[in-house]
């Protein structure tokens, strides 16, 4: 035997049953502990963590989530009752930690930003979150079911926007827009969606994430154009019209090329939806991602 | 010739002229070997002693020449003055258009790659995250060798597990690391030769710069601003790894300057130095520049400019002893951080160094003197309306973070940042990356606890519609005026290169890396790299052929002519 066959053959014979029926039941269970430290709050309803922890909150996670956590144009409102990943104080931690994968929610410390949290400085956050966080989710005043019918009725949303698979693709798809947002965002994005553009591709090491921009193009052969940029840079544009036709140009081979930051989405003002239909129309854009929508 | 080969052949020669005196096949007496063994030990010893690490493949003379031998790019600007300027030239204006990748070597690590690599006659040294280093091939980017430092779990560096280069001096080079430790590794093998602690990484040190090697030392500044550290720059000695010096960055009692700080906050006051510095060898002097006061965004608790913080810093490389200093930002509460690389230019009569700052601003100061000569602003700045007598920009009483936020421009990431600029000595160009974003600062008050994140801020995007953008700068060094812009459309980390073929290079957040005309910016060529890019260029040549090399994503691409 070569000394390399002996070293290999030490390892299969000795090493690798030590590290499964030894090393291996250790680590996992270690990992078992540290998950079992991780269930519940050390500073449940401390006022002085929640202070800390306050602090914490506007360092670390207010970009996004706004100050007060109210939510902003990036991040959920934090203060309802209900969280989309999860309510219990283990949701809430691992949701920090680990970030949710497919959305904007980086994991603590990877922002490549900020420092990020140690588990202490986590908990006093989750304690802050739940100072400010209301006892029950305020329920949209209006009737959910007929929100419903206005959304793929009269008020023309599904035109353009998804909710669970149907609806159109100009505009983002809202199934988890009404978790995701706040209301004061929610009713801002309907009665004035040109005031904050709604934000579409995030690019892993991007910093900023691409706005539904409306874009109107005349390509090489003198076709017009128009619809939402999904992506683009200097040199290329991605766009999908009004059509729903993907459309990928070279800059430099078009004809004309106009950005716009007034969104195609008409402002429903009080004539086009009075405030009961918006309220009703709010109501079902929330029931949508607790299930019960799902269920239908 | 080494003292080592220089003995074995004079013991030969002393042997052989002995045995050619005496009977053939009898050996010389004990006195003689001994003596001759002597001697050479001495001459040995004298030898080593007098040419120290010069000895090895990349002698302190090499670096002071490296204009001699543009084929190699031997420290993180290019050159002692920090001008990331390639004297190559093979790629023009007139054939950019036909650049094609050359290879890429993949670390396979995740967020940012801010590498800068260096090139030594056909070998190129590159770091990548979480301490990564390498040696490769330079034609074929096949790896000699590969090290990744052993990483306590517990480190908690701000801004990403990132590093951003090497230096190179005898046979090793250097790397600082995220644990707060200078390594040196054999050139050849990436062996570790010598390894020492700087400091301790659980109150928040770390290091993410290329170090930089002047004679026989080897200079790292500190990173950690954001834990309330004390900031300083060492000096090791190359050989030894022995620290020669250290210069705090917030002076001690009794030390001029300790008065610029409200009680003990000098202790955690922060002013880290982590970007490379530049050296004038004409003095003897080391240029380095330094980061925000701790916390960041607050100042309530010490009062005063805070010095040395946000601060160009003229050190002699021997004793680590101050020169002078110009402080751009005065007890700053916008992390304005001074950490652009200080670039020496020479215009004529004219000594400078230069600075496109964090702040906004474009600095020019006499170097020789530290004196301000001009400050010209580069980007959209709010801050500050105002000059004092020096003609600095001040600080508008408006401007300070408040507990509901304050809209200022520049933002919190700078009108630029660590990402490098370069001057072109053809066109006589300064060119840089700006950054046109403002932030809402607003306070976050905290009590400062050894290692842990001590900003005493928060940030925000503003949230008007205005949406944020960048833009490739050349400006006049001699005036701070606008030449002409290239337009990002969103702002970018990627720093600039500049060549003698008139061609500058730079890279945007949507992942493009892109050759301009020096003198005009008209774009020439463009290439989508798949990821935004994050590091400063550089350019080398093997057997004839130039590339360009730049890192983005978790690969280092290089580019050449077909």
């Amino acid at each position: 035997m070569s000394p390399t066959l002996v070293r290999r053959s030490l390892r299969r014979e000795f090493l690798i049953p030590f590290f499964i029926g030894c090393i291996l039941p250790c680590v996992v269970g270690m990992f078992g502990i540290a998950l079992r430290a991780q269930d519940k709050n050390p500073f449940a309803g401390n006022a002085n963590a929640a202070k800390v922890g306050e602090s914490q909150f506007r360092a670390n996670c207010a970009f996004c989530h706004g100050l007060g956590a109210r939510g902003g144009g990036r991040g959920p409102d934090l203060t309802r009752a209900q969280k989309r990943h999860g309510n219990a104080d283990a949701d809430l931690f691992r949701t920090i930690n680990e970030g949710v994968p497919g959305t904007a929610m980086p994991p603590n410390g990877a922002t490549q930003q900020g420092v990020g949290m140690t588990e202490e400085e986590v908990w006093q956050v989750i304690t802050y979150i739940r100072s400010v966080q209301k006892k029950a989710d305020a329920q949209a005043a209006g009737n959910a079911a007929h929100g419903r019918e206005l959304f793929y009725g009269s008020a023309a949303c599904a035109n353009c926007h998804m909710v669970l698979g149907k609806g159109g693709r100009l505009g983002p798809d809202l199934t988890t827009t009404g978790s995701a947002r706040s209301l004061d965002y929610l009713v801002e994005s309907v009665r004035n969606p040109s005031k904050r553009l709604a934000q579409g591709i995030s690019e892993a090491m991007k910093e900023f994430s691409q706005e539904y921009l409306t874009v109107t193009v005349v390509d090489g052969g003198g076709q017009q154009y128009q619809g939402t940029v999904l992506n683009e840079d200097n040199f290329t544009l991605q766009m999908i019209d009004t059509r729903e036709q993907l459309h990928l140009f070279d800059k430099g081979k078009l004809q004309s090329m106009e950005e716009s930051r007034q969104s195609l989405m008409p402002a429903y003002d009080q004539k086009m939806l009075p405030e009961k239909d918006l309220q009703d129309l709010l109501a079902f854009l929330l029931t949508v991602d607790s299930g019960a929508e799902g269920a239908k | 010739m080494s003292g080592r080969s220089f003995c074995a052949g004079a013991t030969r020669f002393v042997v052989l002229a002995w045995v050619g005196q005496q009977r053939a096949g009898q050996a010389p007496p004990l006195q003689v070997r001994r003596a001759v063994v002597l001697f050479c030990s001495v001459v040995f010893v004298v030898l080593t002693v007098c040419t120290g690490v010069a000895r090895g493949q990349v002698t302190p003379q090499r670096l002071l020449d490296s204009a001699g031998e543009p084929q190699n790019w031997l420290m993180y600007s290019g050159d002692y003055a920090g001008r990331r300027y390639s004297m190559l030239d093979q790629i023009t204006t007139a054939n950019a258009s036909g650049l094609v990748p050359k290879w890429a070597y993949q670390t396979m690590a995740g967020g940012k790659f801010e590498t800068t690599p260096l090139v030594v006659d056909g070998v190129l040294y590159g770091t990548g995250q979480d301490d990564r280093a390498y040696a490769l091939d330079a034609r074929s980017g096949r790896p000699i060798w590969q090290y990744q430092r052993a990483l306590p779990a517990d480190i908690r560096p701000c801004c990403g597990r990132v590093n951003r280069g090497l230096a190179i001096l005898g046979d090793n080079v250097f790397l600082g690391t995220l644990d707060a430790h200078v390594i040196a590794l054999d050139a050849k093998t990436g062996n570790v030769v010598w390894d020492v602690t700087s400091a301790d990484y659980r109150s928040g040190y770390s290091f993410t710069l290329a170090p930089l090697a002047i004679r026989n030392l080897v200079m790292v500044g500190v990173s950690g601003g954001e834990y309330g550290i004390r900031g300083f720059i060492d000096a090791y000695d190359a050989s030894s790894g022995v620290r020669k010096w250290r210069f705090y960055t917030t002076p001690g009692p009794g030390e001029p300057g300790h008065d610029s700080w409200e009680g003990d906050s000098w202790k955690i006051g922060g002013a880290p130095a982590w970007i490379t510095g530049t050296y004038d060898p004409a003095t003897n002097t080391t240029f380095w520049t330094t980061g925000n006061p701790s916390p960041s965004n607050r100042g309530a608790g010490r009062a005063g400019d805070n010095l040395y913080s946000n601060t160009l810093l003229a050190l002699d490389p021997e004793t680590g002893k101050l020169k002078w200093y110009f402080q751009f930002t005065k007890h700053d509460e916008h992390d304005y951080d001074a950490t652009q690389v200080p670039v020496m230019i020479d215009q004529g009569e004219k000594h400078l160094i230069v600075q496109a700052n964090r702040n906004g601003f474009f600095y020019i100061i006499d170097r020789a003197t530290g004196k301000l000569i001009s400050s010209n602003a580069y980007a959209k700045v709010t801050w500050s309306t105002s000059k004092d007598v020096e003609g600095r920009p001040t600080l508008d009483k408006n401007g300070s973070p408040t507990l509901e936020g304050n809209r200022v421009c520049p933002g919190a990431a700078g009108a630029t940042n660590w990402m490098s600029p370069t001057y072109d000595p053809q066109t006589k160009l300064f060119y840089v990356t700006a950054r046109e974003q403002c932030d809402i600062f607003s306070t976050a008050p905290q009590t400062f606890e050894k290692g842990h994140a001590y900003y005493g801020s928060a940030y925000f995007p503003n949230d008007d519609a205005e949406p944020f953008w960048g833009a490739l700068r050349a400006i006049d060094p001699l005036t701070g005026g606008l030449k002409w812009e290239w337009k990002h459309p969103s702002p970018t980390w990627s720093g600039v290169l500049s060549t003698a073929g008139g061609v500058v290079f730079t890279g945007d957040a949507e992942g493009n890396f892109i050759a301009l005309e020096a003198k005009s910016g008209k774009v020439l060529w463009h290439f989508q790299c798949g990821a935004s890019v994050y590091s400063s260029p550089m350019s080398f040549a093997v057997d004839g052929q130039q590339y360009v090399a730049v890192a983005a994503g978790s690969a280092l691409f290089t580019f050449g002519l077909p």
